[in-house]
């Protein structure tokens, strides 16, 4: 001991002090502050995504519309990137160091620290040479996925694409989708997505400081299995698709047919289409524009986006509506002088000289006279105003399914146009207005929009003698084959059975009666019922419209077809419905080969010179100049050629 | 008591004896943890694991020879050791290895020497019997000047290797001069000093001198009656300038870049996780992720997969901290704290003065150490290369540690008798 005894104190006083302020900061790290448990987190802990397989697409016979091909596709987690050899890299992917520079940006831009896709769907020839190198480049791995392959590249619109999820996207879905992640954009893809994308797996796996795998974390009691997405059964009858995508090429148009007994879609054409594969890949975004910038809008889907004015089909809904309103019955009988003169000069002009004719002849000879009376009798002589009368007439055709989209399992169906009788009262500026004033919606002329489904659903409605179901494309879902309850309930027309009588057997003379508008398209053993109609077209020369449903009795197939600037629809439009309720009936053709070829071969397409024609001797259309529209060769389907015809 | 030869044993402390234990078997664990491999068995003679159980072995022998040996010898002996430890620390300037930038390694087989490890010791030894001689005055520049020149000697061999982290541990043995009389004045001009140092760095010097005359002046004001007394603070203040213009040439001119990067990181100057910032920040990680009790034994996932670097070694604490949770880390602390307050009262009940500075020695390089290194790993010092004794895996570090510390228990066995 010696003076300075009490410095001792000091010096403890200072080891104690010093204690408790490493106690204090060791205190506040590890149990106030929680930010380093998230950092050791993310240090070590990986989420892996297993993705499940899409859903599967078959046709109602099984067969596949859609499958799953494997992919790689090479990710990036740019905050465990070393220096590397970018040439290599770029060598062994065949990319530059432009298009490297580029993802490489992109990825750290979105997150230094989670993976992004840097490079989408290698081939598997890529993967394998890049995989024996992939250790050189740490902060890099594969990830398989599968892309969607369709074996025969058919009905392209309606099953739609899948293609990567946008900001939009990830947002409406609520963080379900992260970047990179498919979704389907448009078709069956995205309208039943929720079902076919199935559920993602995840497996939590931890890893050291070179990120190398070191096992499960917690033995896995985080993981969850993926779930594949549900199979989808469609509707579509695969043969007759292609049957009818064959008989469309070089063609702009739809094809519809449905089950009149359930509102299956049985096949449905969209022409010009494309191939379905050419949506997938990396040259995907190319496509995409190439089709866009199409001019016969291949991307266009016409079957329910294409809004025609029906044409003289529409005369079927008439004869139907007038009838119910009990106005005129199969007896009635009017003159027809060659036309149907209304106001103080209006004279809409007729095809022949009719004399004085029934209901049914009326619908076989589509007498234009015929539908003036019986319209000008439903709004001007119902015991009403004509603007209610007007009114109650568009209520009753809007139960046939026009003027609103039917609802069909696609996207982006449009709703077809009914005017409402505000639309006269304002263009006529007051609602003292007649029938004069709108008398072509008698023969389905002037402000009508419908589109090809729409159609082929009214003739569904004349199969089934007064009701429809909503016409779709997927019959079942999943292992359970469960159908949606929107698709199993019957919508009524509002027509009694009775009123569909004679306008069937109008519609059956029309293809079975020598001086039918289309008997050409009379089969032996089947009798079909159709109407044909010619839509006036401002833009360029007539559409060809034929409806139809075959056999009379007990109907199995109800058809709609349109063909664009094509002129009558006897010419084109009746033979392609004729082939395909034969080859969904009979599974074969009957009739010589030379008339599926003159329907195979014929370009249509406007700025195309116009194909010689056998059976147009009766009434040639006014062949005036055809608009000057660049000829671009179409996208086919790849089976069939495109064959110019002299 | 009363006989020493017979008692010999009993007269050792065994309360320290019993700690130093404890802290050898906890570092053997946390080693094992740091290098712990499933694949492993166990004991594996060539993983660190095993390497420090030999260490332990060896450091108990050296402990229980220092113990059999006549206390006297150290006294007579302690300017031949310093002076072996001299010439060792010149030759590892010539012949030694360099690791990590540092030449301060002599291979001797299959082990490395490490002299600065065993200059702290004797370099304890030669102050203490410096400062025993009678009538030295810490306050009398005789005893003060010889003093300053042990500690100073090697301490400037070590800064040659360049081995900053173990230069640093001989400036704590200022505190053993203050316990034998240095004036306080000493201690607080270098609690000034280290202010100063880190105010210039943070802020610009203007204001640091703007600061300074205002205190200045508050204290002239405070003391205006005290003539002796301003000139002290005048004298003070023109020497903080000094100090205060040398503080950025030593920064620009003598400091290393990565001392310079360290020093940044630790005042928050420059942030650079990935790089020079990433063994602290994944220190932090380690230890913060341990919460209140860790995440069990062999469970700690940052230092079994190698995101803390050195974790064996200088960050052994990390796992620590990450296995053992704040829980396991306050045993830690507070067996170091209870070693160093033993250490001291051993000192104090010391009757001559050699084994009591000697004791104050070894309690200042222990703290310093233990201070140093823990909060360095959970970032309140800047990043510097010691061990955490007993603990840090290491043979020369366990070793001299142990010597450093068994000779205090053999004087402290010999405190009733005459040295």
């Amino acid at each position: 001991m010696n003076s300075f005894f009490k410095r001792r104190y000091i010096i403890q006083g200072i080891f104690i002090l010093v204690t408790i302020i490493l106690l204090g900061r060791l205190f506040y790290i590890q149990v106030i502050d929680d930010r380093y448990k998230l950092s050791a987190d993310n240090n070590v802990l990986r989420k892996l995504i297993i993705y499940p397989a899409r859903g599967i697409i078959l046709d109602r016979h099984g067969k596949v519309l859609v499958q799953n091909e494997p992919v790689y596709d090479l990710m990036v987690i740019p905050g465990q990137v070393k220096a590397l050899d970018t040439l290599e890299f770029c060598g062994l992917l065949g990319i530059t160091k432009k298009d490297f520079d580029r993802s490489f940006k992109k990825a750290k831009n979105y997150s230094l620290y989670r993976a992004s896709l840097f490079q989408k769907q290698l081939s598997a020839r890529t993967y394998a040479g890049f995989q024996e190198k992939l250790f050189d480049f740490p902060g890099f791995y594969v990830q398989n996925r599968s892309v969607r392959y369709y074996p025969d590249s058919t009905a392209a619109q309606f099953l739609g694409y899948i293609g990567e999820v946008n900001d939009k996207e990830i947002e409406k879905y609520d963080g379900f989708y992260n970047r990179g992640d498919y979704i389907g954009k448009t078709g069956i893809e995205k309208s039943y997505e929720e079902l076919l994308r199935g559920q993602r797996g995840v497996r939590n796996i931890m890893v050291d400081v070179h990120n190398r795998e070191q096992g499960s974390f917690f033995d896995g009691i985080y993981d969850t299995v993926a779930v594949s997405g549900d199979r989808l059964i469609s509707s579509l009858d695969k043969e007759l698709q292609l049957f009818g995508e064959s008989l469309m090429v070089n063609k702009i148009g739809s094809v519809v047919a449905i089950e009149p007994a359930t509102g299956e879609i049985l096949a449905s054409i969209s022409s010009p289409g494309y191939d379905p594969n050419l949506m997938v890949g990396r040259q995907r975004g190319n496509n995409y524009m190439r089709f866009l910038n199409d001019p016969y809008k291949p991307m266009f889907i016409r079957p329910i986006q294409a809004e025609y004015p029906p044409g003289s089909i529409f005369k079927v809904i008439n004869a139907l509506v007038a009838q119910q309103m009990q106005l005129i019955t199969a007896n009635t009988y009017y003159n027809c002088p060659g036309g149907y003169r209304y106001g103080r000069r209006g004279f809409m002009g007729c095809t022949h000289v009719h004399g004085t004719i029934n209901l049914e002849q009326s619908i076989e000879e589509s007498c234009n006279t015929y539908y003036g009376y019986t319209y000008s009798r439903m709004i001007d002589h119902a015991g009403m105003r004509p603007v209610n009368a007007y009114k109650r007439w568009r209520e009753s055709v809007a139960k046939f399914g026009i003027g609103t989209a039917l609802g069909v399992d696609l996207p982006a169906e449009r709703n077809g146009l009914l005017p409402t009788p505000e639309y006269y009262t304002k263009v006529f500026k007051n609602d003292k207005w007649t029938s004069s004033f709108n008398i072509s919606l008698s023969i389905g002329q002037g402000e009508l929009g419908i589109t090809p489904l729409q159609m082929a659903n009214v003739m569904a409605i004349v199969a089934n003698r007064g009701f429809y179901y909503k016409p779709h494309l997927v019959k079942a879902i999943g292992e359970k084959k469960i159908i949606k309850k929107e698709y199993t309930e019957k919508n009524y027309a509002g027509i009694d059975r009775k009123y569909f009588d004679p306008v069937i057997e109008g519609m059956s003379r029309v293809v079975n009666a020598p001086n039918g508008t289309a008997y050409f398209s009379k089969i032996m053993d089947i009798e079909i019922c159709g109407k044909t109609g010619t839509v006036q077209n401002p833009h360029g020369a007539d559409h060809s419209v034929f409806v139809a449903f075959a056999p009379r009795d007990n109907p199995k197939i109800a058809i709609a077809v349109v063909v664009e600037n094509a002129g009558y629809g006897a010419t084109w439009s009746a033979p392609i419905a004729s082939l395909m309720i034969e080859k969904y009936l009979k599974d074969s053709i009957s009739r010589p080969k030379y008339y599926t070829e003159r329907l195979v071969n014929a370009n249509l397409l406007p700025g195309q010179k116009k194909p010689v024609t056998k059976i147009s001797a009766k009434k040639d259309s006014t062949t005036a100049a055809k608009p000057e529209r660049k000829a671009v060769l179409p996208i086919s389907t790849p089976k069939l050629k495109v064959k110019e015809n002299e | 008591m009363n006989n020493q030869n017979r008692s010999f044993f009993f007269n050792v402390d065994f309360f320290t004896i019993l700690l130093f234990l404890s802290l050898m078997a906890i570092g053997w664990f946390n080693i094992n943890a740091a290098v712990f491999n499933e694949d492993q068995t166990l004991i594996n003679l060539d993983s660190n694991s095993g390497k420090q159980l030999i260490f332990i072995v060896i450091a108990i022998v050296v402990g229980a020879v220092i113990l059999l040996l006549d206390s006297k010898f150290f006294y007579l002996f302690s300017p031949i050791f310093y002076g072996i430890t001299i010439l060792l620390l010149i030759a590892v300037l010539v012949v030694g290895r360099n690791v990590g930038g540092n030449q301060a390694w002599i291979p001797i087989g299959s082990f490395r020497l490490q002299p600065s490890e065993f200059a702290k010791w004797a370099t304890s030894l030669l102050l203490a019997r410096h400062l025993s001689v009678m009538n030295t005055k810490l306050s009398d520049f005789k005893t003060l000047i010889p003093a300053v020149a042990i500690l100073g000697l090697p301490v400037f061999l070590i800064i040659l290797q360049p081995d900053a982290g173990s230069a640093l541990v001989f400036t704590s043995l200022i505190f053993v001069l203050y316990r034998e009389g240095l004036s306080p004045y000493y201690l607080i001009a270098g609690l000034i000093m280290v202010i100063l140092f880190i105010f210039t760095l943070l802020f610009t010097k203007i204001y640091v001198i703007v600061g300074l005359l205002l205190v200045l002046g508050l204290l002239i004001y405070n003391f205006k009656r005290n003539r002796k007394l301003i000139m002290v603070f005048v004298t003070g203040f023109i020497l903080s300038l000094l100090f205060i213009f040398s503080v950025d040439f030593v920064y620009k001119n003598i400091l290393k870049p990565h001392q310079k990067v360290r020093i940044d990181l630790i005042l928050g100057i420059v942030k650079d996780p990935k790089g020079a910032g990433y063994n602290v920040d994944q220190s932090k990680i380690a230890i913060g992720s341990g919460g209140l009790l860790g995440k069990g034994y062999l469970q700690g996932t940052q230092t079994k997969f190698n995101f803390v670097p050195e974790q064996s070694t200088d960050f052994i604490f990390c796992t620590v901290g990450e296995e053992w949770g704040f829980v396991g880390s306050f045993v830690v602390i507070a067996i170091y704290l209870m070693l160093l307050l033993r250490i001291l009262h051993l000192a104090e009940r010391q009757r001559s003065s050699f084994s009591r500075v000697y004791g104050y020695a070894v309690a200042c390089i222990v703290f310093c150490h233990f201070f140093v290194n823990i909060a360095m790993t959970i970032g309140l010092m800047p990043v510097i290369g010691i061990p955490l004794p007993f603990i840090s895996y290491g043979g020369s570090s366990l070793i001299s540690f142990t010597i450093l510390l068994f000779i205090l228990l053999k004087l402290d066995s010999n405190r009733m008798g005459i040295i």
